[in-house]
This record gives structure tokens, sequence and C-alpha cells, in this order.
């Protein structure tokens, strides 16, 4: 934890060693106080729930001069670099860029579909392409509420949760509400009426509970502005977690629901069986079949997402969407329907979440409340923001960059999410507005001109 | 009727310490306008620096509780004050002109950094501290139900009071807390008349954390337990109780912050301990649907 | 079928906020394809009865009726918000310039023609499916925005930025996204501000356009007389939220009551400055 030198503008240039030494100097001792006592002295609850603590004062040397040689190093690449950010790339340069961008996605695409053949050998980066493939869709989700809308949500991970419960609940047990099926007999269902199809009917109707969920959460956030709006949406996901953890008889409470009825292809079980889909199609079986089932599934819930977005994006809906985000007064003044707007962008975000949710729980076969924390949402909306807000490629890579690099660090364990908090707040500074940092228009007269991100609001939301 | 009181007492206890933090919070967004997300988080590295210095304090042979408490303050707060600057100074400052979201993904990152640093140097598990202030009245006794007024809770409240006042005078009367108002107006008109901006917001973050190292420190009390996710509940909580007074108040805040630890506390002893996070969060929805400037709040005047 | 009552009648228009009184029993009319101007000095309450008339505010007490053509009666003082402009037909334009700077220009005026184009997508499922009456609908809303972009010469500049136009562009093009929602009036909040001489006649010529090619009414606030002068049918003076005249631009012209209001000299005085900036800037 070095401490920055001061901002470019006022460092002079022409400072001397002395004056990097200097700084160094400060930026240890204040590391040495910092500390001190949180690394100097290590406590722990000993065996009779009596304090004990011990000393490590060779590791507090150790990260004091880390810094101090950091400090110095920072300085010295900050001299030979010149300032971050203020590097401004030749057109040629930007023009080889903006080709690329345009293979990028196409490219990306391929090797998306080719993945299962390239990584048939490699469950545990099977696993992992899942992973990351459920946080692209998550972030395609937000970033229409976000991105677009220009609505601060950081509870996003309510509707995942949403989803994944309704799934697991309706699958495991029908609807769980007796008074209902007691008077309405028809609307009762068990497992074994669904059988193998319970994930393909199952799922648009988690989707469609976390879209209801999406406006109910709507409703009172609609004359909410900005910071408002995030903590009451975060509110709204912690709220939802704690129901979901504290409702024992519903949802198991912390120890979550198992069994979760796994996907089906089309109906046929993805098992050893001679109904089960190898023995279907004449090949061995083997546990590999079913992650590659899962990757194409979540691929293509991921690329309908895209595709529905995109869509939207050109229809007067999404165009609605845009521009409440840059002005809401102008919006109100040209006859759009603020209210109807909010709510759409909710509910279809929402959605789009549930249907995560429910993959997510077919996936797993196990759900506890631990997995909606508001870690996740923090973890989705920076991968929306650091794609660059509004941009739908820019959320697959930043999808891919952040769950590949959290997975990186899996070794460190314990050290994991300090790298990741870490991360985040570089990422933030060396680019504040997203990898993409422009917004492509929706319709052209004569030609399409990407829009510099400088100009595009943020919502007020 | 007791319980009543009983619960009165508790719930005004904890409101003090949300309130404590709940000042952080308002006093940043007032200035810089974002929600300093890891504010909780210097709370709880507050309550750490706080039961660290305990244990050295007793451990070399001192004695007389006063004295220890007084040098546990004073190091908690000058510590903690000094995390505040250093967390404004690399995750926030380079980004002050910047995009408004950035800033907040950047303190969002910051509150894993420290979270997550506390449970590395310090490891998971809850740190259990024996009482250090025991003792207490008995203020009625109806045969059942005694209503206790625990020598604890006293130190909390007068050590709440005390800072507040002083805290106030600061804000009110220095030249610090005049750079501070005027910054909170205009910030570029007040670098124009000589307020050195960098320096009053980094003043601002320090008083914030010196504030959040007490509160750390009363929960400690209180309590009798840290660990390294307490943070982030009661950052949320005590956020909650700024917004609910209307953030950018400084009353607002401390107002929030007990209407926050009464409801906590009247849910818990009248409906249910589990969902007592749940009631909170709630009527934080339900103010802002209603007021949504929040109890104190300047209104806002749409501007056409 | 043209309707001879005045598209817009306001009567007894009071707004109040808190204590203070920003408008006090207004009454005027605007006349069907004319341009009615309101005028008066900073703080008479100008701006105040354009968010009334648009939705923004909900008046304290008064009405406001607007006519169509086809004789469709609307209390605007009983509609709110959007659906001022997307059932009364009502669209303006704002002091401080409100474009969507992020998006481009084209765009800008797409918006503007969201309820007509929301219906044609079959609010948004036809327009997945891309059917084909939503494609024709879209490609008549191009049109209809490409219409507009050469009316104000912006043609070239139809897929650039709306924040990335020079100031005056901004303004025109402002005004053709208010009428890109096909109103039956036009307010117009200064839309002369912060324009050099010659983009000033430009925005004349382009308001009277409008009013004889188009045949849309507009209500007008501004303080740039010359453009008042020339273009004005009719012009109502607020003074402290209050009418202190009402006419025809000579008679009002010569009102020594409004000279004093703009002013605040005594009358004769007064009166002979006035004299000379109006002929000055005519």
């Amino acid at each position: 934890m070095a401490v920055p030198a001061p901002h470019p503008a006022s460092a002079e240039p022409t400072a001397g060693f002395g004056f990097i030494l200097k700084k160094a100097v400060i930026s240890a001792l204040v590391a040495l106080v910092l500390f001190f006592l949180m690394i100097g002295i290590r406590t722990e609850a000993g065996s009779s729930g009596q304090l004990i603590y011990w000393t490590r004062f060779g590791e507090l040397a150790a990260i004091v001069g880390a810094v101090f040689v950091g400090s110095i190093v920072i300085e010295l690449l900050r001299r030979w670099i010149g300032p971050v950010g203020g590097v401004e790339l030749p057109a040629s340069v930007r023009g080889g860029f903006a080709v690329l961008g345009r293979l990028l996605a196409p490219a990306l695409l391929i090797f998306a579909l080719l993945v299962p053949v390239i990584f048939y050998k490699e469950r545990y980066l099977l696993d992992l392409a899942i992973l990351v493939m459920t946080y692209v869709m998550l972030g395609w989700g937000l970033n229409i509420v976000v991105g677009l809308a220009g609505l601060l949500d950081l509870g996003y991970v309510a509707f995942y949760a949403v989803g994944a419960y309704s799934y697991a609940l309706l699958a495991q047990s029908g609807l769980p509400l007796p008074h209902l099926t007691d008077a309405f007999p028809y609307v009762a269902f068990s497992m074994e009426q669904l059988g193998p199809w319970a994930f393909w009917v199952l799922l648009p109707v988690s989707g469609l509970l976390a879209a209801l969920w999406g406006v109910i959460l709507g409703f009172p956030v609609l004359r909410l502005r900005g910071d408002y709006l995030a903590i009451v949406t975060l509110a709204f996901g912690e709220i939802i977690r704690l129901v979901i953890l504290n409702w024992q008889d519903l949802t198991g409470g912390p120890n979550g629901i198992s069994g979760i009825p796994r996907p089906t292809v089309f109906g046929i079980p993805l098992t050893p069986g001679e109904h089960g889909f190898a023995a279907m199609i004449g090949v061995p079986f083997s546990p590999t079949h079913r992650l590659v089932f899962l990757f194409y599934l979540i691929l293509a819930l991921a690329l309908i997402t895209n595709w529905v977005t995109i869509r939207l994006r050109r229809l007067p809906i999404g165009r609605a969407w845009e521009a409440m985000r840059e002005d809401e007064v102008a919006c109100r003044a040209l006859g759009i329907n603020i209210t109807t707007t909010k709510l759409s962008a909710f509910a279809i975000g929402a959605m789009f979440g549930g249907f995560a949710g429910a993959f997510f729980a077919t996936r797993q076969g196990f759900i506890s409340p631990e997995s909606f924390s508001f870690q996740e949402s923090a973890l989705v909306l920076a991968i929306v923001v650091l794609g660059g807000m509004g941009s739908q490629l820019g959320v697959a890579l930043a999808a891919i960059a952040m769950i590949g690099g959290f997975e990186l660090f899996r070794g460190l364990d314990q050290f994991r999410m300090l790298v990741f908090g870490g991360v985040m707040v570089l990422l933030m500074i060396w680019r504040p507005r997203g990898l993409i940092g422009h917004r492509a228009p929706t319709v052209f007269l004569q030609k399409r001109t990407e829009i510099s991100a400088s100009l595009v609001k943020e919502g007020h939301g | 009727m007791d319980y009543f009181f009983q619960q009165l007492i508790n719930g005004l206890v904890l409101g003090s310490i949300y309130g404590l933090i709940a000042i952080g919070y308002t006093m940043v967004y007032g200035i810089v306008g974002m929600i300093n997300f890891a504010h909780g988080d210097i709370f709880m590295i507050g309550g750490f620096i706080a039961l660290i210095t305990f244990l050295i304090l007793v451990s070399i042979g001192l004695t007389f509780i006063p004295v220890i408490l007084l040098l546990v303050l004073l190091v908690a707060m000058a510590v903690t004050a000094l995390y505040g600057w250093t967390v404004e100074r690399i995750a926030y400052r380079p980004l002050r002109q910047s995009f408004r979201l950035a800033p907040m993904l950047s303190a969002i990152g910051m509150s894993f950094v420290l979270s997550n640093f506390a449970q590395v140097s310090q490891g998971a598990r809850v740190k259990p501290v024996p009482p250090i202030i025991t003792g207490g009245y008995t203020l009625h006794d109806s045969g059942n139900f005694a209503v206790q007024l625990s020598n604890v809770q006293i130190v909390v409240v007068v050590t709440t009071v005390v800072l507040l006042a002083a805290f106030t005078y600061i804000v009110s009367r220095t030249r610090f807390g005049r750079d501070m108002r005027a910054c909170e107006q205009d910030q570029t008109m007040a670098a124009l008349l000589g307020v050195d901006v960098d320096r009053t917001i980094s003043m601002t973050f320090v008083i914030g954390a010196a504030l959040a190292a007490v509160a750390g420190m009363m929960y400690l009390l209180y309590y009798g337990l840290v660990d390294f996710f307490m943070g982030f509940i009661a950052g949320i909580k005590a956020f909650t109780a700024a917004v609910l007074g209307g953030i950018g108040s400084l009353p607002g805040a401390m107002l929030g912050g007990l209407a926050i630890g009464l409801i906590e506390t009247f849910w818990s002893a009248y409906f249910s301990v589990e969902y007592k996070d749940v009631a909170a969060f709630s009527i934080l929805i339900i103010v802002l649907i209603f007021m949504p400037t929040g109890l104190l709040g300047r209104p806002e005047v749409e501007k056409v | 079928m043209t309707n001879a009552a005045p598209i817009l009648a306001i009567d007894g228009l009071t707004m109040r906020f808190g204590g203070i009184l920003a408008i006090n029993k207004l009454s005027f009319t605007a006349q069907r394809r004319q341009i009615t101007a309101l005028i008066g000095p900073n703080g008479a309450g100008k701006t105040t009865v354009f968010n009334c008339i648009t939705g923004f505010y909900r008046p304290s007490g008064g009405t406001m009726t607007l006519v169509h053509d086809d004789g469709a009666t609307f209390r605007l003082d009983r509609l709110h918000d959007f659906r001022i402009c997307k059932y009364a037909k009502v669209a303006r334009t704002f002091q401080n310039i409100r474009l969507f700077p992020g998006m481009t220009a084209l765009e800008n005026l797409m918006v503007a023609q969201h309820n007509t184009l929301m219906r044609a997508s079959g609010f948004s499922l036809l327009g997945l499916l891309n059917a084909p009456s939503f494609r024709d609908a879209e490609r008549d809303a191009i049109d209809f925005a490409r219409e507009w972009l050469e009316r104000i010469g912006l043609t070239d500049r139809a897929d650039d930025a709306a924040g990335n136009l020079p100031y005056g562009d901004q303004r025109r093009l402002e005004i053709a996204r208010a009428m890109c929602a096909r109103p039956a009036l036009l307010c117009l909040d200064e839309p002369a501000a912060g324009l050099n001489a010659n983009e000033s006649a430009a925005l004349s010529d382009l308001l009277l356009s409008i009013r004889n090619d188009i045949g849309t009414s507009i209500l007008l606030i501004e303080h740039d007389m010359s453009v008042v002068m020339e273009i004005s049918d009719h012009i109502v003076v607020l003074d402290h939220g209050v009418k202190i005249a009402d006419g025809a631009p000579r008679a009002v012209r010569d009102d020594p009551k409004v000279v004093a209001a703009y002013l605040g000299a005594d009358e004769e005085d007064a009166a002979q400055v006035m004299e000379q900036t109006m002929e000055g800037g005519a």
C-alpha cells in the first residue's frame, strides 16, 4: 500500500532523486504506523477463550521495506512512462484498434463455441468457462439497468437469488403454497408430472418471477435518484438475502437446498442408464457430457440476452432508456412515460438475472444464501462498469478478465479477495470509463460514428 | 413498561454507535458527493486497533482502567484516522474529477481490501475481550424485571456526546470547519478564495475515520468482540442512518443513527431478532419513498 | 376543418411555492397558427408559466384549456407530466438546452417520436421480431427526422453526437426535436439566448416557417426584442407574476407600464431608452 505521488499535474518532473527518496521515506513511515498494530501484532482467541497475542516484527519490517522500495519503483516508472492516462494514441493506431475491435466480437464468439472441443479433457477449465459465461450473462443483464437506463442497481444479486430459489423450490416440491393449491387444484403440480422437463418448464417461470420482483423493487424507487437509488437497491438485495436466510421452513435457511434437478437435453437425462443421452446417441457415458451441455446451455442463454439487448437498443424502448440516462426531464417533455420506461428496464434486467439464477441452481444442484451476498452484486457491477457502460463487448471482456483473473489467484486462497479489491481500485484509476470508452449509435443516416464516452451521461439514478 | 425503558436505553446506546459512523458517511458525501463504501471497514479497523492497543497496555502492566481507556481511544483515533487519510489518497483522490461510478467502484474495492486485510493479518475468527467496564445501576425494579443502566452504556453515551460537541465546535467555529462548508458549496470557488481543497477533503476523511474509530472502540466495549466482517453490516446500517437523517446533514446523521438503533432494538425485543436488519432496511425504503431527502435533508427543487 | 377557438386559453393561473406567489391570476389566450410571445423582466415568472403549461408543475389554481384543430379539448391543469406532450401535443424546449448529449442528432429526433414508434413496435414485441409494419414505421420516422435535419441545415451532422454540435446548432436541434413530437403547440423558452445576429435572423425564419408552412402555434419566451418584435403576432407582458400588458407588438412596445417594468426607472426616461433599443434591434 504505497502512498502515490501527488497528482501528475502537480508533480515536479525536474525534482531529483532526493525528492523520490523523501517520498519513499514518508510512505514507509505511513506504512509503519498503519501496519505496526495490525501486522506487527497478531491476536487470537486462546483455548480458554482468553485473548493471546504474539509479535510479527519480521513481517512488519518486510512490508514496510516493500512499501519503501515500491514507492521508489512507482515514482521512477512514472518518470519514465509519464502520467498514466495522459497518452493519446495516434489516429492510425486507434484506427487499427477499431478494426481489431470489430473482429474481436466474432472471434470471441467462435472461440466460445469451440471451448468444449478445445478443453474437452480439462474439466476444471470447462467449469471455469461455465462460470465465466454465467457472469457474462449477469453482466449483460445488469447492463440493461445500469449501462443503458442509467439506474444504479447495487442489489442485482437479489434477482439472481429469486431465479435460483424459484427454480429450486418449484422443481423440488411444486408450488409451495398449500392455500393456493387447495383452492385451485389445477395449479398444483409435482416433480413427477414434470419429470425430465422440469428445467425447461421452470426456467421461463423463474425468469418471469424475477421480472416480477424487478417491478416490485422498481415501484418504490421510481422517484429516487443517484445514491439514494443505490442504497435502496442494496438494502433490497440484503432484505431478500436475509429473508432467504431466516425463512427456514421454506428455504432451508443457511443449510440451503440440495438435490435440485439437473437439466436434461430437452427431456433426455444426462445419466449413464440406457435412457440417458449417451446411450441415445450411441457413445459411452462420460460425466463431461453434462459439463459440455451446461456450457452450451449458458452460452445460449447469454447469447439470447445479448441478442435481445442489442435489438431492444434499436427499438423505441431502448432509445428511451438511453435518453432517460441522458436527461430525464427532456424525456418527460417529449411525452415519454418515465414510470413504464424505468420499470421495463428493471423488469427485463431482473428477468435475465432470474434466468441466470435458475441456471446456477441446476448447475450446482445445491444453493444456499451464501452464494447471493453483496459481493456478487459488487462483482457484477464492477464487470459492467469496467466493461464500459452500455458496451456489450466490453462487458464480455470484463467478465473474462475479472472471473478469469479471480481464478488465477485461487492458489493465494485468503489473499484472493484482498488482491481482487486492490485490482478493482487500480482498474478504476486506470480506466474510470471502462475498457470500451465509446458508444455506438443505434441508427444512422450516412455513417456510423462512435460517440466519445466523455459526452455520454451516466444517469441520475 | 420497564421492559420498554430497558429497550429504549439499549436502543439509544446502539444508536450512538451508528450515529458516530454515520457522521463519517454524511461528511464525505457532503464534500465529495460519493458514498464512501470503505467507511464501514474503517470502523472495523478502528475496533481492531482498539483491541490490540488494549491488549498491549494490559500486558505492559497498566491497571488503571480510565487511563487505559483514554490511551486506547487516542491511539485508535490516531491510527484509524491515518487509515482514512491513506484510503482517500490512494483510492479516491485520483478519481475526484472522474465519472460518478468510478469512485463508487473504487470505494467498494477498497472495502474488500480493508476487510480482507484484517482477515489476513488478524485471522478470520471472532476476537472476544473480557468485559473491561463492569457494573452498573438498577434504575427501577418492579420485582420481575429490573431496568439496568450499565457503566459501559454510560461510557458509550457520554463519549459520544462529548465527541459530538467537540466535532460540532470544529465544524461550526474553526477555520477548517469553514473551509469544509465552503468546499461543500462550491469547490472551484473555494479554491479560488484560497481554501486548500485537497487538504480540506483529506481532513474530512481523517475526522470521519477518527469518529468511526471511536465507534469501533465503543462497539468493542459494548459487545466485547470484533471480527473482520463486522464493518459491512454496520456500515450499511450507518449509511442507512445517514440517508434516513438526510444525507449531508450532520445532526441528521446522529438523529438517523439513533432512529436505526431504536428500530433495531425494539424490533428485536418485540418481534424477532432474525429480522431486525430486514426491519431497519425496510424502514429505510419506506422513509425514502415518502421523504426522499430524509428527515433533515434539504428538499431538492426540481430545476427545469 | 379549422377551429376558431384559441389554441390555448389560460384563465386565472396561479402558482404558489410555499409562501411565494410566483404567478398571480394570470389570464391570456394564444391564437391558433400565431406566435404568441411571453415577455417580462428576469424573475417575472415566465418559465414558471411554461412549467405549468407543460406539466412540470401542478398549478395552485386556475385553468388552462388547449383545443386541437379537430376540436379535441384538453384541460392542461388536470393532465400531468408526460401526458401533456403525449395526448395534448404540447412540446417544449428549455432555457438551458436539454438535448441528449451522448446521442446523435438523428437519435435525438428519433426519441421525440417515441410514442408513435412504441405503438408501431407493438410495445417492443413486434419490434423484437422485426415485423414489417414496424420497419415501415421506423423508416417513416427516419424520413421525418431527415426532413427536419434538412430544415435546420444539420443533415451533414446527423450522425454526430448532439453534445458535440456548436451552440447555435444545438438550439435549432432542440426545436427540431420538439417539432418531431408533432405538437399542436410549441413552447420555446428563450430560443435566441446566446445566438449571434445571423443565427437570430435564421431562427426567426425557422419559427415563421413553422407557423406558416406547418401551421403549428407557438408560445415564445424571449428576451431578444428584435426577434420578438419581428415575428410575434401577439405579446403578453408579465411582471412579478402579474400580467401588465397584452396586445399587438406595436401597442405593447409603446405601453409605459411595460417600459417601466423593464427598466425600473421613471416612465418617461425609460420610454425613450426603450424606443431606441427597439429601433436599433429591429
